[in-house]
């Protein structure tokens, strides 16, 4: 609880037992024999009951008269001043009770008190957790490490990262190995092993050892400045729920205020002037009042932003960046998910997923591979020296003869050793063996004999399959990849991963298109989401209905592009988000329900004099904490 | 240029609503505030000095939302 939480909770208290006290004194206490009976006779009793009256409602009557001094007039403080002040003087001209309005007041403020603890609980849950801003950085200096202000290390200087302590900033490992703990920035715990020679980002937490890192940017461009730009400015979009929101309040509270003013003046004026019966003002003001409380829309205008917030926040903590409350609107009505291939459903590197028909061991052919590529830098020729487990002995190789196009030929051992595609194979002479997977397939001989084939491709991410399924149990109509990959390749993996569309051959500026295309064929109220990696797909993400940039830890591209965020490239977590924000949604829709509908019950039962203000008070402030407990419940991601 | 202040505010409601106000302040150019962070990160115009416009700020979020406290 903070200091002003603790000061309304002993107002509280001190006001209630008075009230209590009060309440228990006989009807006519402080019968004073001088003044008559009357209203004039009950004031001793109103000065008594201004009091706790006073105490707990002091800070509501003065909000309320600022209010009205700022022209900002009709808030709930108002109504909460006029139903309360209302309800005092009834008592003091009329009635004699005076327990009614206190009680309101402190209900109300009881209602306050508990919706702001609620509200500050969660909220530090959350910040706590994207609490990534390192306070310091560790300097490496001529006279020994120095903590520095993290904004004012220069590219290039030399940081060092005790175990414990945060990455400062995005950088190169120079000595040290460690894993690091992601979790704040990717929402999963998964450690991460770094070795002299990694990239670092910032805001990683360095578990093991010390490492010395060389910085490659400033903190104002590292990752961890980027993230806390992104979480700090998120909301600055407003979702539609929360536009009619506040424009419903805009309308609503002054025609409830004129609603009541109608109730008490109207059917006395009638039954007085036209029916010749009693006009019966108390009872009619009374109803009014009791109009007025219960008619407060706090419920509303504190829980649906509060449940954007929450979503936010609960995303945020799963690794999955918002950047503003229409995004996790927009996400919800995911219709179609279109996909960039590489990168996003694939790792995007090359890698050699096979060997076949070869007579010599997997590891000998790829040996002579790996040789035979030794002096190439092509993608193709790194995936296999990557493949090759045994150390490369660069003095077995010679007569290194380029065929461009084809491949290469060079003596291994004295032995002739050709590698290359089949037209290599079929300029030898050499009969090849055509491979059935797709991919880029590297065919060897070795003396003039087929020694089989290597298959080098894409490998998809292990959780992409798991991703698409899960894209469809989560409501998702229709899934599409891009790539510009071939064909045959791209086919294969659309129906591995069970998408539904597939187009491939695609250059950059046909993925605009063609995604121009597919936003013609959606439904009117569906939305298009477009995933990638944020390499080379930018103006696709910005062309998209929602972009979703995967993989951010590093890209600014994607994530200035993009509308939501993911931190880690794990394609799961589209799924998820989307979950989320139906989650953030759906407690929306309750809310604006539930306040709404028994909003209405209450104000026709206040009208038709069924109702008094114990009712309304508990109505409002019930309704407001359930609404609040409700809105709370989307901080929880689950998994 | 852009500024990021610690501020107090108690509802989500009342962020949006110094939110609003803010922006309408003269040489501002943008604000957000998050509630979740307790944080309101404002963008000034060209030439405007920060100082003197968040005293304005606060002035304007004040008529708003009484509760509010911006630290500056």
């Amino acid at each position: 609880m903070t200091r002003k939480q603790k000061k309304v909770l002993i107002r509280i208290c001190v006001s209630a037992s008075m009230l209590i006290a009060l309440a228990l004194l006989p009807e006519d206490f402080p019968r004073l024999s001088f003044l008559p009976e009357g209203p004039l006779g009950r004031l001793p009793r109103l000065l008594l009951y201004l009091v706790p009256y006073g105490i707990i409602g002091y800070d509501i009557l003065r909000k309320a008269f600022r209010g009205i001094l700022n022209r900002q007039v009709f808030d709930e403080n108002f109504l909460m001043a006029v139903a309360t002040l209302g309800a005092l003087a009834i008592g003091f001209l009329k009635t004699g009770d005076f327990v009614e309005a206190v009680a309101v007041m402190l209900f109300y403020q009881v209602g306050e008190l508990f919706q702001g603890i609620a509200v500050g609980r969660s909220r530090k849950n959350i910040s706590a957790l994207m609490d990534i801003r390192p306070d310091y950085a560790r300097l490496e200096t001529p006279e020994g490490a120095e903590e520095t202000d993290p904004d004012e290390v220069p590219v290039g200087s030399v940081i060092l990262v005790n175990p414990g302590e945060k990455v400062p900033i995005d950088g190169v490992v120079l000595e040290g190995e460690s894993s690091l703990n992601t979790a704040a920035l990717t929402g999963e715990s998964i450690p991460r092993d770094v070795k002299p020679g990694d990239e670092i980002c910032s805001g990683c937490v360095n578990m093991s050892g010390v490492l010395r890192i060389r910085t490659t940017r400033v903190f104002g461009e590292s990752t961890v400045s980027k993230i806390l730009e992104l979480v700090e400015n998120a909301s600055s979009l407003k979702s539609r729920s929360e536009t009619f929101i506040s424009r419903f309040a805009r309308y609503y509270t002054p025609a409830v205020v004129f609603g009541a003013l109608a109730l008490a003046l109207l059917p006395p004026l009638v039954r007085g002037l036209f029916l010749g019966l009693s006009p019966e003002w108390g009872e009619w003001i009374y109803r009014a009042l009791t109009f007025l409380v219960i008619s407060c829309p706090c419920a509303l205008v504190i829980s649906i932003p509060l449940t954007f917030f929450a979503g936010i926040g609960g995303a945020g903590k799963a690794g999955i960046l918002v950047k503003g409350s229409v995004w996790l609107e927009e996400l919800s009505r995911t219709g179609i998910v279109v996909f960039d291939k590489t990168g996003t459903l694939t790792e995007g590197v090359f890698q050699v997923t096979a060997v076949h028909h070869s007579p010599l061991s997997d590891e000998d052919l790829l040996e002579y591979a790996a040789l035979a590529e030794s002096s190439s830098s092509h993608p193709i020729a790194v995936s296999i020296r990557k493949a090759c487990t045994r150390p490369l002995d660069l003095s077995r190789v010679s007569h290194v003869e380029e065929i461009s196009g084809n491949g290469v030929r060079v003596l291994v051992d004295g032995k002739e050793v050709a590698c290359g595609n089949a037209r290599l194979m079929e300029r030898l002479g050499v009969p090849c063996v055509e491979c059935h997977e797709t991919g880029t397939i590297v065919h060897l001989a070795v003396d003039g004999a087929y020694a089989g084939h290597i298959v080098i491709s894409d490998r998809e991410k292990p959780e992409a399959k798991e991703a698409v399924a899960a894209l469809k149990a989560a409501g998702v109509r229709r899934t599409v990849m891009l790539t510009g990959d071939r064909d045959a390749v791209a086919r294969q993996v659309a129906e591995r991963l069970e998408l539904d569309q597939v187009y491939s051959d695609l250059l950059p500026e046909d993925k605009v298109s063609m995604l121009e295309e597919l936003l013609k064929s959606r439904h009117p109220k569906e939305v298009l989401a477009f995933a990638g990696d944020g390499i080379n797909d930018a103006p696709v993400l910005t062309r998209a209905d929602l972009g979703i940039a995967m993989g951010a830890m590093g890209s600014d591209a994607a994530i200035e592009a993009a509308d939501i965020v993911l931190m880690d490239d794990n394609p799961l977590k589209i799924a998820k988000a989307i979950r989320i924000s139906r989650k953030c949604m759906r407690i929306v829709r309750e809310n604006i329900f539930f306040a709404l509908a028994v909003k209405a019950v209450c104000l026709v039962l206040g009208a038709l004099g069924i109702a008094n203000m114990w009712l309304a008070v508990f109505a409002d402030v019930g309704v407001m904490v359930l609404a609040v407990l409700n809105a709370i419940r989307a901080l929880f991601t689950g998994k | 240029m852009k500024k990021t202040y610690k501020i107090e505010v108690d509802c989500a409601n009342c962020a949006n609503k110094m939110e609003c106000a803010a922006s309408k302040v003269p040489g501002v150019e943008s604000v957000t505030v998050n509630f979740m962070t307790q944080k309101m990160n404002v963008s000034f115009a060209e030439g405007a000095e920060p100082a003197a416009v968040m005293k304005e700020v606060l002035k304007a979020c004040k008529k708003v939302e009484n509760d509010c406290e911006i630290e500056l």
